[in-house]
C-alpha cells in the first residue's frame, strides 16, 4: 500500500519530503555530466580513453528511481509529441469522434509527461532528463490506418516498457504512482487497437493466450525503439544505468 | 510432488526462482539432502518452507498477494461464466460474444496461473468466489451484465494496483503488472461496448458507484473471509475523480492548465483490500 504518495496534503503543492531520496554520491557525479547534455565521459579530460573517443550523443537516464522515472518521462515525452501533432494534423483522417477521443489521449499523455518531469525535478533535484525533440514520417498523420498503427505501437509499447520496469523501483510509492499510469495506457492501448480492427482489444500478439499475461518488455529493447524516433546524430538515449 | 514440475512452473511465473534461493548449487545440494531423508522431502510443507525461504524479505507476504488476486480472479471467472451461460449473451452480436469469451479467457488463464504460483510457495488456494446467483439473476439484460463487467473490471484496476507495491523486489510484481495491464484492457473494451470512455472520468453513466469512490461502510478485519491475511484498513483511498497525485495538483500545477476530468481521467486510483471486500463493492456480490 502506497504509504507516502496518498494526496493527504492537498492544500499544499510543496514537495512531500517523504518522497525525498538523497542522492547516491555515484549518481551525483554521474550527473554532473549527464545534465549537460553529453556523458560524464566527455567532461573527463583526464581519462586516456577520452583523448581518442568522439564527443558522446549518448544521454544516460541515469541511476536508481530518478532512472526508471526518467524511462517513464521518455516514453511519455514520446507518446505526447506523437498525439500532439496526431490531433494537430489538418488533413482530416480520423472521424470527429475519433478525433476527440484521441484528444482526450493526447492530453492525457502530456498531462503524464508534465507530472514526470514536476515529480522529477522535485524529488531527484538536477536530475531531469532533456527535452527530447522526436522524428515522424509525416506520411504517418495523413493516412488513418497509418496513423492508429503508429498509436498502437506506442500504447502497446507504453505498457510493456511500465510492466517491465515496475520491478526496478526501490520506493514502493513510485511503483504505485507508475501503475496509476501503465493501466490508463492500457485502456488507450484497447481502444486504438479496437479502431485499427474490432475486437483486437487484447488480441494474442501482445495478451498471451495461455497466460493470460500482457507484454513486459526490458528497457534496453524498449529504448532501442524509441532511438529510431530521436535523431541519431543529436542525442541516443543509454538505460545501461538504468534502476542500478 | 514433483519438485522439478513446482520450480519449472514456478519459473514461468518468476523467471528468478532459482536465483531465489542461495545458489542453483545450494538447490541441488538440497535436493541431494532431500534424497537422502526422502519420507521428509516428499511432504508439501518443507517443499513450502524451502520457497518461503527463497522468497523471505524480498515481500512481506506473497502469498497473501496472491491468494487476493485469485479471489478476484475467480470471481470475474464465475461472473463470465454465468454470463456464457445466459439467455441474454446467446442473443448478444458475434463480435460482443467473442469480446466476452476473449475476457473469460484471460480470466480461466489469470486463475490457473495464480494457482500455480500459490502452490509452488506452499500455499492452498482459494477454491471459489462465486457471483451471487440471486444478484445474476436480477441481471435482466445483456446491457445490465455489461454495467456489472465494467465495475467488476474497473475495480479488478484498482485492487492490483492497491497491492503490487507489497510484491516490490520480486519478479512476481511483473507478473502482477501484467495482469493488472489486462485488466485495463477488458475495462477498456467493455466500457467502449457500453458507448462509455474506455477511461474513469466524471461522465461516466456508473460513476457515483461505490467501486469509483472509496471507504468502507462497516467494520473491517486483518483476515478475509476468505481466510487469508489482508493489510489493514487505514484511510479512504483517494476517489476516482481525484486532480492530486503525490501532492502535485495536476489542473494548476503543471506548466500548462487541465481541466479536472482530464486530470481525473490520466490516473486509474488504487483500493485497499479492505475497500475491495466491503460490501458496497465485490464483497457485496460474492457468495452462492
Amino acid at each position: 500500500m502506497p504509504d507516502t504518495l496518498r494526496p493527504t496534503d492537498s492544500e499544499s503543492p510543496r514537495p512531500a519530503q517523504s518522497l525525498h531520496t538523497p542522492i547516491k554520491r555515484r549518481s551525483f557525479f554521474m550527473y554532473a555530466g549527464a545534465t549537460a547534455g553529453v556523458t560524464a565521459l566527455a567532461l573527463a579530460g583526464c581519462s586516456k580513453e577520452s583523448e581518442t573517443t568522439a564527443p558522446s550523443i549518448n544521454v544516460s537516464l541515469g541511476f536508481g528511481d530518478a532512472s526508471v522515472l526518467n524511462y517513464a518521462y521518455a516514453l511519455e515525452q514520446l507518446e505526447a509529441a506523437f498525439y500532439a501533432k496526431a490531433v494537430a494534423a489538418t488533413t482530416t483522417v480520423l472521424s470527429t469522434a475519433e478525433k476527440a477521443v484521441l484528444t482526450n489521449v493526447a492530453t492525457h499523455e502530456a498531462i503524464h509527461r508534465d507530472f514526470l518531469q514536476a515529480a522529477i525535478n522535485r524529488d531527484f533535484p538536477g536530475q531531469l532528463l532533456q527535452t527530447l525533440t522526436f522524428k515522424f514520417d509525416d506520411a504517418t498523420f495523413t493516412d488513418r490506418t497509418r496513423l492508429l498503427t503508429a498509436a498502437k505501437t506506442f500504447e502497446d509499447l507504453g505498457v510493456a516498457a511500465y510492466n517491465g520496469a515496475g520491478k526496478l523501483f526501490k520506493v514502493p510509492a513510485y511503483v504505485s504512482i507508475a501503475g496509476q499510469i501503465v493501466s490508463v495506457e492500457a485502456r488507450h492501448a484497447a481502444y486504438v487497437r479496437d479502431l485499427l480492427t474490432s475486437g483486437s482489444f487484447a488480441a494474442i500478439d501482445q495478451v498471451d493466450a495461455t497466460t493470460g499475461l500482457d507484454k513486459q518488455m526490458a528497457p534496453a529493447d524498449v529504448i532501442k525503439i524509441v532511438n529510431t524516433y530521436l535523431d541519431a546524430t543529436v542525442v541516443q538515449l543509454d538505460v545501461s544505468t538504468i534502476g542500478q | 510432488m514433483d519438485f522439478f514440475k513446482i520450480i519449472d512452473d514456478l519459473s514461468k511465473v518468476d523467471a528468478d526462482v532459482l536465483g531465489r534461493f542461495d545458489s542453483r548449487r545450494a538447490v541441488f545440494g538440497s535436493l541431494g539432502n532431500i534424497a537422502k531423508r526422502s519420507a521428509l522431502a516428499a511432504t508439501p510443507l518443507f517443499l513450502g518452507a524451502l520457497f518461503q525461504k527463497a522468497y523471505a524479505g524480498t515481500t512481506s507476504t506473497p502469498v497473501e498477494v496472491l491468494q487476493y488476486a485469485l479471489t478476484l480472479e475467480l470471481f470475474e471467472q464465475d461472473f463470465y461464466a454465468k454470463v456464457k451461460a445466459s439467455s441474454q449473451y446467446a442473443g448478444a452480436s458475434a463480435a460482443d460474444k467473442a469480446a466476452i469469451d476473449q475476457i473469460k479467457g484471460h480470466e480461466d488463464a489469470h486463475v490457473a496461473l495464480l494457482r500455480t504460483a500459490i502452490t509452488g510457495l506452499g500455499g492452498t488456494p482459494v477454491a471459489s468466489a462465486p457471483f451471487k446467483s440471486a444478484v445474476f439473476a436480477g441481471l435482466t439484460t445483456f446491457a445490465a451484465q455489461l454495467g456489472i463487467a465494467q465495475l467488476l473490471e474497473d475495480t479488478g484496476v484498482r485492487a492490483y494496483k492497491g497491492r503490487a507495491g507489497e510484491l516490490l523486489g520480486t519478479d512476481l510484481l511483473t507478473v502482477a503488472l501484467q495482469i493488472h495491464s489486462v485488466e485495463a484492457r477488458h475495462a477498456s473494451k467493455i466500457r467502449y461496448m457500453r458507448g462509455q470512455k474506455p477511461w474513469v472520468n466524471p461522465g461516466d453513466d456508473l460513476a457515483a458507484h461505490p467501486v469509483y469512490t472509496s471507504g468502507v461502510t462497516g467494520p473491517t478485519s486483518t483476515t478475509s473471509p476468505f481466510g487469508y491475511g489482508i493489510p489493514a484498513y487505514t484511510a479512504a483511498s483517494p476517489v476516482e475523480s481525484n486532480t492530486t497525485q503525490s501532492n502535485v495538483p495536476i489542473t494548476t500545477g503543471l506548466g500548462a492548465t487541465y481541466t479536472a476530468a482530464d486530470a481525473a481521467a490520466s490516473f486509474d486510483e488504487y483500493l485497499q483490500a479492505a475497500e475491495v471486500l466491503d460490501a458496497s463493492r465485490a464483497g457485496g456480490l460474492v457468495g452462492a
